[in-house]
C-alpha cells in the first residue's frame, strides 16, 4: 500500500540505487555520525553520574539527523525539538549548550540567529506551526530559503501539528516537515497514533509526503535536499518521514523494557545507521581505516572535552533571570529581584 | 496502612474503577508504562485497556474526548502528564469542560477529573514545574484541589471522581515519594480546609508541596505557627483561616506559583475583609516570583522556603 520507502544504502551495507557522493562526502558523514553519537552517549553518561538532570538520547537517529541536517543551507532555519543533538551539531552549535539545558543551568542560551536553530521545544508539536510562520515571512520577504521543522511520530496526533499542515498548505510555505518516525512516543507505539503512514497524510493537506530509510544517511540526506530545493523554488511544503528507532530509552527516566521486547529492540540493532555506512567504506575506501583511526581519536577528544566543560558550566543567578523577562524591567520585579539579592 | 502519596493515589483510582464500571482512565502513557509518575502502574492490567485507555499524544483530544464520554455517561479521569502541557487542553477545559452544565442550564454534567502533577522542586527541564493553578481557580465551573499527603490524596482522588462537576486535581509531584498512614474514614469532605499545626502566633495558609514547607517553618519557628492546608482551591473554604486569623492576628500565604495574581492575592483580600479589625500586620506572601519558571540549578532559590516564610514571619511580627 501506498508510498515507497527510498533507501540507497540497504543494512548490511550494500548499494542499493545510485549516488553521487564523492569517498570525501562519505567519510565526512561517517565523522558526523560517530562525532554524534558521543555527543549522545557521553551526555548518558554524565546524566547516569549525577551531571545532567536528564537526557533524550537520540541512539539509532543519527542518519536521520546527520543526513537531513548535512542537506540544509546556511540561511535555511531549524525548529528542533529536544532530542535533535545531531541536527545542532549539524548548525554547529556548541554541544556544551545542550548539555546547559539538560543540566538545568539554562532553559536554551543561544541566539537563533547565530547558527540558524531555534530553541528546541518540548511542547509536543509547537515548533511545527513556528516554522510555518517563518517559511510565510521568508515568503513575504521574497527569500528563497527553506524552514525544516523536526518532530516525532508521537507529535502528528497533535492539533498543532496538523494546523501547520493546513496552513503550510494554503500559504505554499517553504517548510520541509521532517517527522522522525522512531515507533514509539514514550511507551504509546506508533499504531496508536497513526493508521496510515505518517507520509500519506500529507496528501489530504494537498501537498506531497515522502518516506524514506531513516537509517540510510545517503538517502535521508538525497530525499531532503530534493525537499529544501522545492521548496527554496516555490514549490512548497513536503513531509518527510524517516523511518528509525529510537534504540534507547525515552528519556534517562524512561524504563523501555516495560514497553517492548528485547528482540524488538536487537533486530533494530541490526540496522544501526553507523554499521552501514561503515561497511560501505570499509568495502569500498582503502584509506578508511586510518581515517577511521583519526575520526575515534577526535571523538575521544570530544567526549573527554564535553566531560570536562559540563562540570563547568555556571549556574545562573536567579537575580540576572530577571533581566530577561521584559524589554525594560518594571518596578515590582526590580523589587522582587532585590528580594532575590536580600537572600544571597 | 502507610502509603506514598503515588501509591495511595494508584489505591484510590482502583478503588474508584472497582466502585463505578463508568469510570474511564485516559491519557498518554498511563497503560503499559503506568503514568510516567507510576501513578496508574498495574491498572490497565486489571482492568483493560477498554477502561485504562493509552491515548494518541493530543492533549486538547483527551479532554474533548472526555467531554464526549461524560455526554454519554462516562466518568473520564484524565492524566495530563506535566503542568506545562496543559495548555493545549486549556481551551477544551475553560471553554468546554468548565462550561457545559451552566449553558445547559444543569442538564449536562462534565464528571470529568483532571489529574494534574505540578509544581517544582525535583530538578526538571522547562515545563515541567509549572503551578498553573490560578488559571484553573479563575474559571467558573471547575473544582480545584490539591491534597498534601498520602491519606487526602486516597480519599480526595475518591471524592473527585463521584462528583459530578469537573474537578481539576493537582497533584503535588516532588511529594509523591512521600510516606504517611492512610485512615479508614475520609474525614472531611473534598471542599474543606483544615488546621494541620495549632499554634497561636501567626497563621500561615499553604496547599499541595507547600504544607511540608510550612509545617517544617513551623518546627523551627520560635514563634508558635498554626498551619492551616487549604486543600481546595476552588472554592474556597476560608472559615478555618479566618477563625485562625482572628486570634493570632497575623497571617503568612505560601504557594509556588507567580506571585502577580496568584491565590495569594485572594487569600489577601478575602482575609482583610473579613478579619480587617483582628489583624496585626498586612498579610505576607511567599510565593514563586514573577518568572517564568527558572532553570532548575536555581528553582531552590525561586520556591517558598522555610527561610523565606520565617522570614515574612517575622516581617509580620514588625507592626
Ligand atoms: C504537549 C506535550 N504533551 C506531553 C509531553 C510529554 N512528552 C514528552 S516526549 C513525549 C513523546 C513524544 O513522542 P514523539 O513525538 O514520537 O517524539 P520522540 O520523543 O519519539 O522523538 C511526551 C508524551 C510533552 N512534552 N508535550
Amino acid at each position: 500500500m501506498g508510498l515507497p520507502i527510498s533507501q540507497t544504502l540497504a543494512p548490511d551495507g550494500e548499494l542499493v540505487a545510485a549516488h553521487d557522493f564523492t569517498t570525501d562526502d562519505l567519510r565526512a558523514f561517517h565523522r558526523d555520525l560517530v562525532l554524534a553519537r558521543r555527543i549522545d552517549t557521553e551526555a548518558f553518561a554524565l546524566q547516569r553520574h549525577g551531571e545532567l538532570g536528564l537526557w533524550p538520547p537520540m541512539l539509532g537517529q543519527e542518519a536521520a539527523q546527520i543526513g537531513s541536517g548535512r542537506a540544509l543551507a546556511p540561511d535555511d532555519f531549524v525548529f528542533p525539538s529536544y532530542r535533535e543533538h545531531a541536527v545542532a551539531w549539524c548548525r554547529g552549535l556548541d554541544p556544551a549548550l545542550l548539555l546547559a539545558i539538560f543540566r538545568g543551568t539554562s532553559l536554551g542560551g543561544w541566539d537563533p540567529a547565530d547558527h540558524n536553530i531555534a530553541l528546541p521545544a518540548i511542547i509536543i508539536g509547537a515548533q511545527t506551526l513556528h516554522a510555518v510562520g517563518y517559511g510565510i515571512g521568508l515568503t513575504l520577504e521574497g527569500k528563497e530559503d527553506a524552514v525544516v521543522a523536526y518532530f516525532g511520530d508521537g507529535a502528528t496526533s497533535q492539533g498543532d501539528t496538523n494546523e501547520a499542515f493546513a496552513w503550510a498548505a494554503s500559504y505554499n510555505a517553504p517548510v520541509v516537515f521532517f517527522c522522525q518516525n522512531n515507533h514509539y512516543a514514550i511507551s504509546v507505539p506508533l499504531e496508536r497514533q497513526t493508521r496510515v503512514p505518517i507520509a500519506q497524510r500529507a496528501d489530504g493537506f494537498g501537498f506531497e509526503g515522502v518516506r524514506v530509510d531513516g537509517n540510510d544517511v545517503l538517502a535521508v540526506h538525497q530525499v531532503t535536499s530534493e525537499a529544501l530545493a522545492k521548496a527554496r523554488a516555490g514549490g512548497g511544503p513536503t513531509l518527510i518521514e524517516a523511518i528509525t528507532y529510537r534504540m534507547g530509552a525515552h528519556t534517562t527516566s524512561d524504563d523501555p523494557s516495560r514497553y517492548r521486547d528485547a528482540h524488538e529492540a536487537e533486530s533494530w540493532a541490526e540496522r544501526d545507521p553507523l554499521l552501514r555506512l561503515r561497511s560501505l567504506l570499509e568495502r569500498t575506501d582503502p584509506g578508511f581505516a586510518d581515517f577511521d583511526a583519526e575520526v575515534q581519536a577526535e571523538a575521544e577528544e570530544l567526549g573527554e572535552h564535553l566531560r570536562q566543560v559540563c562540570g563547568e558550566l555556571p549556574d545562573p543567578d536567579l537575580a540576572e533571570l530577571f533581566e530577561h523577562v521584559y524589554d525594560q524591567i518594571p518596578p515590582e520585579l526590580v523589587a522582587q529581584r532585590e528580594e532575590v539579592r536580600s537572600w544571597s | 496502612m502507610e502509603l506514598s502519596i503515588g501509591k495511595a493515589l494508584n489505591a484510590g483510582l482502583r478503588a474508584a474503577m472497582e466502585n463505578d464500571p463508568k469510570v474511564l482512565l485516559l491519557g498518554e502513557d498511563i497503560g503499559r508504562l503506568g503514568g510516567v509518575f507510576r501513578v496508574t502502574d498495574g491498572l490497565q492490567k486489571d482492568f483493560g485497556d477498554q477502561r485504562v485507555m493509552d491515548t494518541p499524544l493530543a492533549e486538547s483530544a483527551i479532554v474533548g474526548a472526555s467531554v464526549g464520554l461524560a455526554y454519554r455517561g462516562f466518568r473520564p479521569v484524565v492524566e495530563i502528564q506535566f503542568d506545562g502541557f496543559v495548555y493545549p487542553a486549556y481551551d477544551q477545559i475553560v471553554s468546554q469542560v468548565a462550561r457545559l452544565r451552566f449553558r445547559s442550564e444543569g442538564a449536562v454534567a462534565m464528571p470529568i477529573v483532571i489529574r494534574i502533577p505540578y509544581g517544582g522542586g525535583i530538578g526538571a527541564v522547562e515545563h515541567h514545574s509549572e503551578s498553573p493553578e490560578a488559571q484553573f481557580v479563575m474559571t467558573p465551573g471547575l473544582t480545584v484541589v490539591s491534597p498534601s499527603n498520602p491519606h487526602d490524596a486516597f480519599w480526595m482522588i475518591q471524592q473527585a471522581i463521584a462528583s459530578d462537576d469537573p474537578v481539576v486535581f493537582l497533584e503535588p509531584k516532588q511529594r509523591y515519594w512521600d510516606t504517611g498512614e492512610v485512615g479508614d474514614e475520609p474525614g472531611l469532605g473534598l471542599h474543606e480546609s483544615r488546621v494541620v499545626r495549632d499554634g497561636d502566633g501567626v497563621t500561615v495558609v499553604g496547599y499541595g508541596p507547600v504544607v511540608k514547607t510550612c509545617l517544617a517553618a513551623a518546627d523551627e519557628s520560635d514563634v508558635p505557627l498554626e498551619v492551616v492546608d487549604l486543600r481546595s482551591l476552588s472554592p474556597l473554604d476560608l472559615g478555618p483561616v479566618y477563625e485562625s486569623v482572628r486570634r493570632t492576628g497575623r497571617v503568612v500565604v505560601v504557594h509556588e506559583a507567580a506571585r502577580t495574581l496568584g491565590l495569594g492575592a485572594e487569600l489577601a483580600t478575602r482575609i482583610t475583609q473579613e478579619c480587617f479589625y483582628s489583624l496585626e500586620a498586612p498579610v505576607q506572601r511567599v510565593t514563586g516570583y514573577d518568572l517564568p519558571y527558572p532553570p532548575c540549578r536555581v528553582e531552590h532559590d525561586h520556591l517558598p522556603s522555610v527561610e523565606r516564610i520565617l522570614d515574612a514571619v517575622a516581617v509580620t511580627g514588625e507592626f
